[in-house]
């Protein structure tokens, strides 16, 4: 390596680690900054490059050559691929730190011709338009109970759609406009325009009308997300909306066929039936993959005994238009997962919510070098983000086995930020990351789940306490008792840890956010039997977990106390 | 009425659950109010006249307490209600004058307000007297900006029944000292609650109570005067008086004396929530208490004024929505308090009281990745310190 550069006329600073008495200290502070543990390990203008090897291939591909240029020789400090939540806050991390950075967003239309405008999926066609509605669902279902609290009113209370997404939309342009005007008073470039790689450090940047401008940049990090999948079948592109659709579409959907048993899926059907639609659910196998699936269950059939229909192992092979309009009608031919059945309906409105695609794949990124999974599109990353290629980062939920959540995204943009220009050493911790499922019962968990959980610490070493609750505020309003659920899973082998949290219940996620940060300081099961409740709460119901599963006690409610 | 009734069925199908649970378990359960006749015996009447003695080899004390009336008021008593009466009024109160500043003044006056009603609050000093005062006084803000009015500084002197059937309140304002009427349909007395032990005949037993509170005396292990005489609950001197607590306290206490254990009950760091309108829910020291305990160089306090998502569509005012961590400025930063104002007060604090029966740190609670979006997130998102002297408004998304 150091002749490599001496034949470039390069001058190196060389600190030689054997000949230094903290050497091995050095070396694994330089472990846990780079990840490498070998020598030489070289850094050029402060991007680290890497070993031997990976300093020839830099020096093969004119990486190498590039980052010997000066700085001044970039238009940026950092250019950010994609104005979500991780890139936002990656950017303004960085802005705070006085860095040079752009920012290039651009939405690329839905197929059904949606676009937005700044802040990416989450502000835009994600948690924020999502759980206003949810919230709006919430709101009629209130109604229902108001009047057995005393509450009198004549009129048949129904629910005017128009009237409900102008409001959100509103609200969601007010955050766009604020996330403008933030990134403005922080000096971040922001350019509406669709990022490609062309060459080494350098961006094509192509706006709505085709010009195409270029800029140059000695750090890159890539936050472009992702879009909803469409099945590949018959009519699915020309009558299908998606997500992506559905929190501006300026006509009530009508009946509705959900396709997918995601999140999305079941959230969006939830909330469709809660404003009195009539909806179903397409499911191909489980519901909810990767959660817990007793609480999935429980979710699911909460939404059955509230109106939603489930068709069970189907999938859409053609989707027809019988009729045009707003919404039109629409003719979907559905088959059997395990035979020969087919099966027909007729819907307003078809919602497919079977997954979505990382945007990785037509943004150049096989000019640089950049590896991702070809079969999924998701970026694999080192646990500081770094992409395969050194001067190159990625954020968000296009990075492979990283949960795939907003916070998640804003957190480790902010800390990348820092560890690449604040000389900070911190990593984003993806440690028992919380999360809530916005379904009209809503699942909060954070931890393990119970078949993941058994694999893991196997059945014996678990203990698993459980119990059904009957929240205050559902009593008089005549409300089921016995559905809302809650279960600590705790490992015996360290003190009874808690290492899974799952609550169905309402203001799910209001009670989960405290106990994640619990868990974050080791919390056990003593120290749930040692705290008082808050009473009367739903959160409470923690602090008093008697039964366990392995007792085979009922955990059916009579009272209170 | 309709919601008089609603409530009232579901108390009384509590009640039942109750008889049912004792039965169940073969307590035998005596509907008579007893008193000491000596250290090992009480005695009661039943309802038929007959009376009762009974023998015990230990005796547990958990009369819990009564609302105060404030006899030296005239009329105070013939013509005022207290939270004992207004859950089972069978008509509406009407327009209302609620005297006192506990959380029960409040939080009556909260949905008393909220269902429709022309609702009054008169506080002597100052609101929430124990809790965090900066919080206090947004509760209250809140209140009033939601059509709950106050009458600050001020004190009933009478009250009247006028040929009407009204009644009429006079007070005194003690700043101006001048003297004000009003007239009202019902006067709710919300200003504290006693312990009725002088009924209990506790001198019988050589069981000490405090002369000021007329409260029972007792030890870490919830043991009074007697050795084999026990108190928990609202009748203890010094103790939160909260349910969960109380329910503590007695299953921890039967565990010592029959169960072979020696667990004490901790009461730090215990939380709590005030129903008011706008909700509050807090753990740990207020603000003024860690500095009092602290010193102001050593507390180091993170705020956030933010704006619930439901807020937003249906327009309405987060002005008061607020959430401090009150810490010790010393790395790694200990929490010792958080106050949270906004909806769901309660479910927000519980698991953070977990976290700081944990020992939790401001390093930690930043390391928890947020659930988005609800209010909760705000509590892990908390970075600037009123030190700093920066504007704690907080907008959405990062």
């Amino acid at each position: 390596v150091k002749e490599l550069f001496s034949s470039l006329g390069v001058e190196c600073n060389v600190l030689e680690l054997d000949q230094v008495d903290d050497g091995a200290k050095i070396q694994e502070v330089l472990s846990e900054i780079t990840n490498q543990k070998t020598v030489p390990n070289v850094f050029v203008n402060k991007v680290h490059v890497g070993g031997c090897d990976q300093t020839f291939q830099a020096y093969q591909s004119g990486l190498l050559q590039k980052l010997l240029q000066e700085d001044s020789a970039y238009d940026y400090d950092l250019i950010i691929v994609g104005g979500g939540s991780g890139g936002l806050s990656c950017a303004k991390e960085a802005a705070i730190l006085g860095k040079k950075v752009m920012v290039l967003d651009f939405v690329v239309p839905s197929p059904q011709g949606t676009s937005w405008g700044l802040g990416g999926t989450c502000v835009n066609v994600g948690c924020i338009p999502k759980k206003l509605m949810h919230q709006a669902a919430l709101l009629g279902q209130a109604l229902c109970d108001s009047r057995k609290f005393g509450w009198e009113y004549d009129q048949q209370v129904k629910h005017n759609w128009e009237t409900m997404t102008k409001a959100i939309q509103n609200h969601i342009s007010s955050l766009n406009w604020g996330y403008r005007l933030s990134l403005r008073e922080k000096a971040v470039a922001y350019v509406n325009s669709y990022g490609e790689f062309v060459e080494h450090h350098k961006i094509k940047a192509t706006n709505k009308k085709g010009q195409e401008t270029y800029y140059t940049a000695a750090q890159f990090v890539i936050a472009t997300g992702e879009r909803p999948r469409y099945l590949g079948i018959q009519g699915d592109k020309e009558y299908c909306i998606t997500s992506d659709d559905l929190f501006s579409l300026p006509y009530c959907p009508g009946k509705t066929l959900v396709v997918g048993a995601s999140y999305v899926a079941l959230e969006c059907a939830g909330f469709l039936a809660g404003f009195g639609l009539d909806v179903t659910v397409m499911v191909r196998s489980i519901l909810l993959r990767g959660f817990d699936q007793e609480m999935a269950e429980k979710v699911g059939s909460y939404m059955e005994q509230h109106g939603v229909k489930f068709l069970r192992k189907f999938i859409p092979v053609m989707i027809q238009q019988l009729e045009k309009g707003s919404p039109g009608k629409l003719k979907v031919l559905a088959k059997s997962t395990e035979g020969t059945e087919t099966i027909e309906g007729v819907y307003n409105t078809v919602l497919l919510a079977i997954g979505r695609d990382s945007c990785t794949r037509k943004i150049g990124l096989e000019k640089i070098g950049v590896k991702i999974n070809e079969k999924s599109g998701k970026i694999p990353v080192n646990d500081v983000e770094q992409t395969s290629v050194p001067y190159v980062c990625a954020v968000g939920d296009i990075l492979e086995g990283k949960p795939e959540l907003t916070p998640v995204a804003i957190q480790s943009g902010k800390l990348l930020a820092r560890r690449l220009f604040g000389a900070s050493l911190e990593k984003c911790d993806y440690i028992n990351v919380p999360t809530t499922v916005f379904t009209p019962l809503e699942y909060g968990c954070c931890g393990l789940a119970e078949e993941k959980a058994i694999e893991v610490y196997k059945k014996e070493n678990l203990e698993i306490y459980h119990t059904l609750f009957w929240p205050l505020e559902w009593t008089v309003a005549g409300r089921e008792n016995n559905t809302c659920y809650a279960k600590i899973i705790c490992n015996k082998l360290d003190h009874d840890r808690v290492i899974g949290f799952h609550i169905l219940g309402p203001n799910a996620g209001e009670v989960t956010q405290g106990f994640a940060a619990a868990m974050k300081c080791g919390l056990t099961k003593q120290l749930l039997d040692d705290t008082i409740g808050i009473h009367p709460t739903c959160g409470e119901v923690f602090t008093t977990l008697e039964i366990t599963k392995s007792s085979g006690l009922d955990v059916t409610q009579k009272g209170c106390g | 009425r309709k919601m008089a009734e609603a409530v009232q069925n579901h108390v009384k199908s509590l009640n039942w659950g109750h008889r049912v649970q004792l039965q169940d378990r073969k307590v035998k359960y005596f509907n008579i109010k007893a008193s000491f006749v000596d250290e090992h015996t009480v005695c009661g009447v039943a309802k038929g006249g007959k009376e009762i003695l009974l023998s015990a080899d230990h005796i547990i004390i958990a009369t819990g307490g009564r609302p105060r009336y404030p006899t030296h008021i005239e009329g105070a008593l013939e013509y005022g209600i207290t939270s004992d009466d207004i859950f089972w009024l069978k008509e509406s109160p009407g327009k209302t004058l609620v005297v006192g500043a506990s959380y029960v003044a409040l939080e009556c006056a909260g949905f008393l307000t909220g269902i429709g009603l022309d609702t009054t609050v008169m506080i002597r000093s100052i609101p929430l007297r124990g809790f965090d005062q900066q919080m206090s006084s947004m509760v209250i803000e809140h209140m009033e900006s939601h059509g709950t009015q106050f009458l600050r500084g001020c004190a009933p002197s009478r009250v009247s029944r006028l040929p009407d059937g009204h009644l009429q309140v006079t007070w005194e304002d003690r700043t101006t000292g001048k003297e004000d009427t009003g007239t009202f349909d019902t006067v709710l007395w919300a200003i504290g609650r006693v312990p009725d032990t002088r009924s209990l005949n506790l001198e019988k037993a050589g069981v000490d109570t405090s002369p000021d509170t007329q409260k029972i005396l007792v030890d870490s292990r919830e043991g009074t005067s007697v050795p084999h005489i026990y108190a928990i609950g609202d009748v203890v001197e010094g103790r939160p008086e909260l349910t969960p607590t109380a329910i503590m306290a007695g299953r921890l206490l039967v565990q010592r004396l029959f169960g072979g254990s020696s667990d004490l009950m901790d009461y730090d760091n215990v939380p709590t929530t005030v129903f008011t309108p706008l909700e509050y829910g807090c753990v740990g020291l207020s603000e003024e208490e860690a500095v009092a305990r602290h010193g102001q160089e050593h507390v180091e306090v993170y705020h956030a004024h933010y704006k619930p998502l439901e807020f937003t569509v249906a327009g309405r005012d987060a002005s008061q929505c607020y959430v401090k961590m009150v810490c010790l400025r010393e790395p790694p930063q200990l929490v010792l308090g958080l106050h949270f104002l906004g909806p769901n007060a309660g479910e927000v604090t519980q698991g953070f009281a977990l976290g700081i029966k944990c020992g939790a740190s401001y390093e930690q609670v930043m390391r928890t990745v947020g659930i988005h979006p609800t209010c909760s997130e705000e509590v892990v998102k908390l970075r600037i310190s009123k030190r700093s002297g920066l504007d704690p408004t907080v907008t959405g998304c990062g």
